[in-house]
């Protein structure tokens, strides 16, 4: 089976979020950023059913700063192809744009399984899968954790809340949302994936049709959720101590 | 007054608190339809809508994602509401974006709050949020516990409108089954005391100092999703949206961010205390306490005064 698995760089929450001075949009200019973490669940299971079921995983990407390094990452852990799909890509790109793109991409390339991260932290307008699934008139599946082959067909396990799983059997083509790969992500040195590059050729597919969110961000602003915790310091011995007295005075400890 | 279609999310015979979070926003906002797929019994239920329509069909009994995209957006066609609400959950995911596209109506998700023609959505993992302004009908999946189940619950008789299921008989998706969590070692949610790891645990080497202190304290070990994603740790470990609901004496969070997903499933604790090296996580928010000492002096020091 052609497994075809759609990546793309989110801002690394690790690093402070700013807002830009439109009011509108994170300053990206010190950004940094890295693959969605379910992508790479997604990339990891579609790795995992072709090495028992044989078939080709191809990764796709819109054309984005360093979205190069990721696609070699991806030829590294075993990615047969990477296309990067060129257009006007920079900023902030709506779900439904990067699904048009990737949708007509697709559609070129042939596939019979779409595999791609449940959940990004900026997909404001909507998750991605289902709306690939709609432009490439496929079921969707999502919150998967688990794909296998049984027969011709597919067996798949989607969570529930409480850790409910119900499974599913399917035909392809699908498209499938992965909230986590059967195994942790593989990990890449550098070393390998600098190796990887040699002589891989990114294919390049330039973006077709366009379509937009059909919203617009009226703003962007910091949440105030609570009444926010009163701060007991950066320093172990004292805040451990402080720990201590608030479980004492709680009669916890 | 405008027109507002609310998916009904129901599983093993019970309304979800998701869908009466959403009724009672919708209500503020307009005329409420419930859209009932497969469990026409549980009508009696949404007395806050002024209108159910309720679709059943064999191949609707249980949830099946390809069978309830294609009902919703036949009854959405039907009907022309000027907003459709459905859960950013599971089960919504697979319904809300297939509609936006079959139906080409605007989505917002991750909604939060929800007024005419504008959205706040919360994004990058609880640190920012997102107001968004949409002109004419469109689709906003609802993040669970945004708006109190209460509102949306309502003695009233609302009229039942049967519609006919669309043609089901090609599904390419077929439910086979459901599978329980196996019996854990732990219930968490009987846990009077949880101490939790997160993504700043770093890897499963660190994990004992957790166990010990958690051990200590005289509780149990739970998680967030990324310990479980990873298998450092069991699903019934899990607390969160995926995972399950908590509400202990204490709530110790090490190392663990604070995404909405997380804080769905223990913001009722009654003391919670987290530690983050990171100031500006969304978790302190939530804590009553908060500390930004790095988690591998910390959890040593509590150890040792334990």
């Amino acid at each position: 089976m052609n497994i075809v698995v759609p990546i793309k760089q989110v801002p690394d929450l690790v690093e402070e979020l700013e807002i830009d001075g439109s009011g509108k949009d994170l300053n990206r200019e010190w950004l940094k950023n890295k693959v969605n973490e379910f992508d790479d669940h997604a990339l990891e299971e579609a790795i995992l059913f072709k090495e028992a079921n044989g078939g080709t995983v191809t990764a796709i990407a819109l054309d984005s700063d360093d979205i190069d390094k990721a696609l070699f990452a991806a030829a590294a852990k075993g990615a047969d192809k990477v296309v990067k799909v060129t257009g006007d890509f920079g900023g902030s790109v709506s779900s439904h744009t990067a699904a048009k793109a990737l949708a007509d991409a697709i559609q070129s390339l042939g596939f019979d399984i779409v595999m791609t991260g449940v959940q990004a932290v900026d997909d404001r307008d909507g998750q991605i899968a289902g709306l690939l699934a709609g432009h490439l008139g496929a079921a969707n599946v999502n919150v998967v954790t688990g794909v296998d082959k049984d027969g011709d067909g597919l067996v798949i396990h989607k969570e529930y809340s409480g850790g409910v799983v119900a499974e599913f059997e399917a035909s392809t083509p699908i498209v499938l949302g992965i909230q986590a790969a059967k195994e942790t992500p593989r990990y890449v040195p550098v070393a390998k994936i600098r190796k990887a590059s040699r002589g891989l050729t990114v294919d390049e597919i330039a973006a077709s049709g366009t379509a937009d969110a059909g919203s617009e961000v009226s703003r962007m602003f910091k949440p105030e959720g609570g009444e926010g915790a009163e701060m007991i310091g950066d320093d172990a011995e004292a805040a451990a101590s402080k720990i201590m007295e608030i479980l004492n005075s709680k009669g916890i400890k | 007054m405008s027109n507002i279609y609310v998916i009904v999310e129901h599983f093993k015979g019970q309304v979800e608190d998701i869908t009466f979070e959403m009724m009672g926003k919708a209500k503020e906002l307009g005329d409420v339809t419930a859209v009932l797929i497969g469990a026409k019994d549980l009508a009696g239920e949404l007395g806050a809508a002024s209108k159910v329509i309720c679709v059943d069909d064999a191949n609707l009994s249980e949830f099946n994602p390809e069978g309830y995209c294609k009902t919703v957006d036949a009854v959405v066609a039907a009907g022309s509401p000027d907003m459709v609400m459905v859960g950013n959950t599971s089960m919504g995911m697979d319904i809300a974006a297939g509609l936006s596209v079959s139906q080409n109506m605007p989505l917002v998700a991750y909604a939060t709050d929800v007024s005419s023609g504008s959205v706040v959505s919360q994004l990058y993992g609880g640190k920012m949020n997102v107001e968004s302004s949409v002109s004419g009908p469109c689709v906003v999946s609802v993040l669970a516990g945004s708006f109190p189940a209460d509102a949306g619950k309502g003695d009233g008789s609302p009229a039942v409108e049967d519609m006919a299921a669309p043609d089901l008989s090609g599904l390419s998706v077929k439910f086979r089954k459901l599978i329980e969590p196996e019996g854990g070692d732990v219930d968490i949610t009987s846990q009077e005391i949880l101490v939790s790891a997160g993504r700043g645990i770093q890897n499963e080497d660190n994990l004992p100092m957790v166990e010990e202190l958690a051990g200590k304290l005289g509780g149990a070990v739970s998680c967030s999703r990324p310990i479980v994603d990873n298998k450092w740790l069991g699903k019934t470990r899990q607390v969160g949206k995926s995972g399950l609901k908590v509400k202990p004496k204490l709530y110790l969070a090490l190392g663990i961010s604070g995404a909405p997903e997380h804080i769905e499933g223990m913001k009722d604790a009654e003391l919670i205390i987290a530690c983050n090296t990171d100031p500006n996580a969304p978790i302190f928010e939530y804590a009553h306490y908060g500390c930004t000492a790095d988690l591998f002096d910390l959890i040593p020091a509590l150890n040792a005064k334990m």
